[in-house]
């Protein structure tokens, strides 16, 4: 009688102990990103002072390795109460086809999200008529981005076709600057540029269409996209193996290199190195396409604190949350109704952009094709560097297609 | 006699239990694993046979993957073998400071994989032009500048520049070894040699180096099974290369896994390293016992 007793006392406090607690999963140790996460919990806390926040991050830039360790807990039965992840095919292919989620429409509709966010970021997060995460940031892939001390000097002007890419390449070249930055030693990053060379050259439609069929991947602007890259690849600086994403955006901030195709993270890199000669226009080709990648937070099958989860992702959808943690971050809001006064200048042209521009998702950023795809993409396109064979690349790009079961007839 | 009998093998049995487990059974779950369709986060256990083995010899990273580790095992053998043999034999000859030097040599060893990759990575640097940096820029100041390299970054180095840096960690261990071993020949030896006529020469090539043949042995064995499953110090100092010039199975298997989610094809991976290893390792055990039983 008094064990049955002590046995129910003990599993009842288990429960409420565990009811004023959340784990939070991510991949934001470094500067800004685990600043704007600070952010969030400091208004969850404001709200709900009594739940602990378990702050969970694996660092590893990408989230790389902290992928690694998501996939064993959730594989093992042992979900974290949220984590973030690539809001696109990344969520919807890894987790949501395969039954680990749990739908989140009943908060869009009691939030009103839908009304405040565009809707290319409502088509990545939805499927099969549902939604399944909350996007809490915006990321742009497809940036040019520029030292103005030498574009000044040479007199030159950043280019926004191919055509004026290569005119000003070469002129970079015959100064002894390195025309584009670039670093390779994390294996994504040439397939990022390479990305934004695919919007170029078959416009946002066109490259839609590749990660869905419509496209075929032997189309000719394909290949010469691929010749493309080939002849930007010219006017990369030599040591690219060497450096990763960052070390290549020094190349800028110390005036060896005047260009780089990156994301708008580079922004922050920029700062932290107290560099503000730099400027941007969209990668060659990309007028109006807004190639985009956003952070997202759902709801796991089984979470062991489902009534917290739900309103922390109340706190990330909302107007206070969106704006206090992407001003750290240095990313841009994903809702459209948040004063674009209180950001600095480049989040706040990204900002009017994200209204105006066609949305397209970002490939290498886990938004456009499932993880599978992404790895095999930038296999190929890592290979491409070494060694540019036009054909053989093409061809393996539709061959990774097929097997991913996407005709190409 | 018989109580004692069951309180060893009571001794024994938990680790028994668990290596049994830990080992032997996840082994034959990622046997299994491999010849599953599994290819996304959700499990799907259909039986494909040798497929995805078949898959593997025909995905480029694979074949550049292997070909490297080859190169890698056959340099870093080579290199940490002669040069750790080299500094025990320089050390043995009574030099001043031994202690000193010893602790030098063996110093990289307590370094992890992870710092000596992104040290070697500075190192080797290939820095443009008039901006080396590291080894480079040493060479052009020592007027080598002929010698300057892309190292990791060149196709054609790519892998060998890796070896330098793990040569680097592992040589001080092998001297160590090798100058136990030598230490561990008896004093009349030398001095039968010696009453023989023998000059230094023919002493090491006649008594040393013939007794020193079980020590390169366990050398092989251990830098051989570090050198088939490296990963951490390529991930740190170079990752996959240029075009995969410094890929290696591990990485491979650990891009294929946890980034495309193809867990069977990880699996056969793995396997394929685990079965590399044991052709290094089983034929050294068995040697090993069949000279204990002889004891």
């Amino acid at each position: 009688m008094w064990r049955k007793l002590a046995l129910i006392i003990a599993v009842v406090s288990a429960v409420v102990a565990f009811a004023s607690k959340i784990e939070i999963f991510s991949w934001w140790t470094a500067g800004g990103e685990a600043e704007g996460l600070q952010e969030l919990f400091n208004i969850y806390s404001k709200l709900y002072p009594g739940v602990e926040i378990i702050n969970a991050t694996v660092a590893g830039g990408a989230g790389a390795q902290a992928k690694a360790v998501l996939k064993t807990r959730m594989l093992g039965g042992d979900p974290p109460d949220t984590f973030q992840v690539h809001a696109g095919h990344e969520l919807i292919d890894t987790w949501v086809k395969t039954g680990f989620m749990e739908p989140i429409t009943f908060l869009y509709k009691e939030e009103g999200w839908d009304k405040v966010m565009p809707k290319g970021i409502l088509d990545i997060v939805s499927y099969n008529g549902e939604y399944w995460s909350v996007p809490v940031n915006i990321h742009r892939a497809n940036v040019l981005w520029y030292n103005k001390k030498i574009f000044e000097k040479y007199g030159l002007k950043p280019p926004k076709t191919f055509e004026e890419f290569f005119q000003v390449a070469e002129i970079l070249k015959s100064h002894g600057i390195i025309p584009l930055a670039l670093g390779t030693k994390d294996g994504w990053e040439a397939a990022h540029a390479f990305e934004t060379v695919l919007i170029g050259k078959l416009g946002a439609e066109g490259y839609k269409g590749l990660w869905n069929g419509k496209t075929k991947w032997s189309d000719p602007r394909v290949t010469d996209a691929l010749e493309t890259f080939a002849k930007m690849l010219q006017y990369v600086n030599s040591d690219h193996a060497a450096r990763t994403w960052d070390e290549a955006c020094a190349l800028i901030v110390e005036g060896k290199a005047a260009m780089n195709i990156m994301g708008d993270w580079a922004v922050g890199y920029f700062y932290a190195k107290n560099f503000y000669d730099f400027g941007w226009v969209l990668a060659p080709g990309n007028e109006g396409i807004f190639d985009a990648l956003s952070d997202s937070f759902g709801l796991p099958k089984g979470a062991k604190n489902r009534e917290n989860v739900i309103n922390f992702l109340r706190v990330l959808g909302s107007k206070e949350g969106q704006l206090a943690f992407n001003i750290k971050k240095g990313s841009i809001p994903a809702r459209t109704d948040i004063d674009r006064n209180l950001f600095p200048e480049y989040q706040r042209s990204a900002m009017e952009d994200w209204l105006r521009h066609e949305i397209v998702p970002s490939v290498m950023h886990g938004a456009a094709a499932s993880e599978s795809w992404v790895t095999e993409f930038k296999d190929v396109i890592s290979l491409f560097v070494a060694r540019p064979d036009v054909k053989t690349t093409q061809r393996a790009l539709v061959n990774i297609a097929i097997a991913q079961g996407v005709p190409q007839q | 006699m018989k109580t004692d009998r069951i309180l060893s093998i009571l001794f024994i049995l938990p680790s028994l239990i668990l290596v049994g487990i830990f080992i032997y059974g996840f082994i034959g779950w990622t046997g299994w694993v491999s010849m599953v369709n599994w290819r996304d986060v959700f499990p799907d256990f259909t039986f494909v046979g040798l497929r995805n083995y078949a898959r593997l010899f025909q995905h480029f990273r694979f074949v550049i993957s292997m070909k490297n580790t080859l190169v890698f095992t056959v340099l870093f053998l080579l290199f940490s073998i002669s040069i750790g043999l080299l500094l025990a034999i320089l050390l043995d000859r009574k030099v001043r400071f031994e202690g000193f030097f010893r602790t030098v040599y063996l110093f990289p060893m307590a370094v992890s994989f992870v710092v000596t990759g992104v040290a070697w990575r500075w190192i080797l640097n290939p820095g443009t032009g008039g901006e080396s940096v590291g080894l480079n820029w040493l060479l052009e100041r020592m007027g080598l500048g002929f010698l300057k390299s892309g190292w990791y970054t060149d196709p054609n180095i790519g892998i060998k520049a890796v070896v330098i840096a793990a040569v680097w960690q592992m040589s001080g261990y092998v001297m160590a070894l090798y100058l136990a071993g030598i230490r561990s020949i008896p004093n009349e030896l030398y001095e039968a040699a010696q009453l023989d006529g023998a000059n230094v020469f023919q002493l090491y090539r006649h008594i040393v180096l013939p007794l020193l043949r079980p020590v390169t042995l366990s050398a092989v064995i251990i830098l051989g099974h570090i050198s088939l499953k490296i990963f951490d110090l390529v991930f740190a100092m170079t990752g996959s290369g240029i075009g995969f010039s410094c890929d290696v199975p591990a990485l491979f298997m650990y891009d294929t896994t946890f980034r495309g989610n193809y867990f069977s094809q990880g699996a056969a991976i793995a396997m394929i390293l685990l079965m590399c290893v044991a052709a290094l390792i089983v034929p050294y055990l068995t040697y090993s016992i069949r000279t204990e039983v002889r004891r």
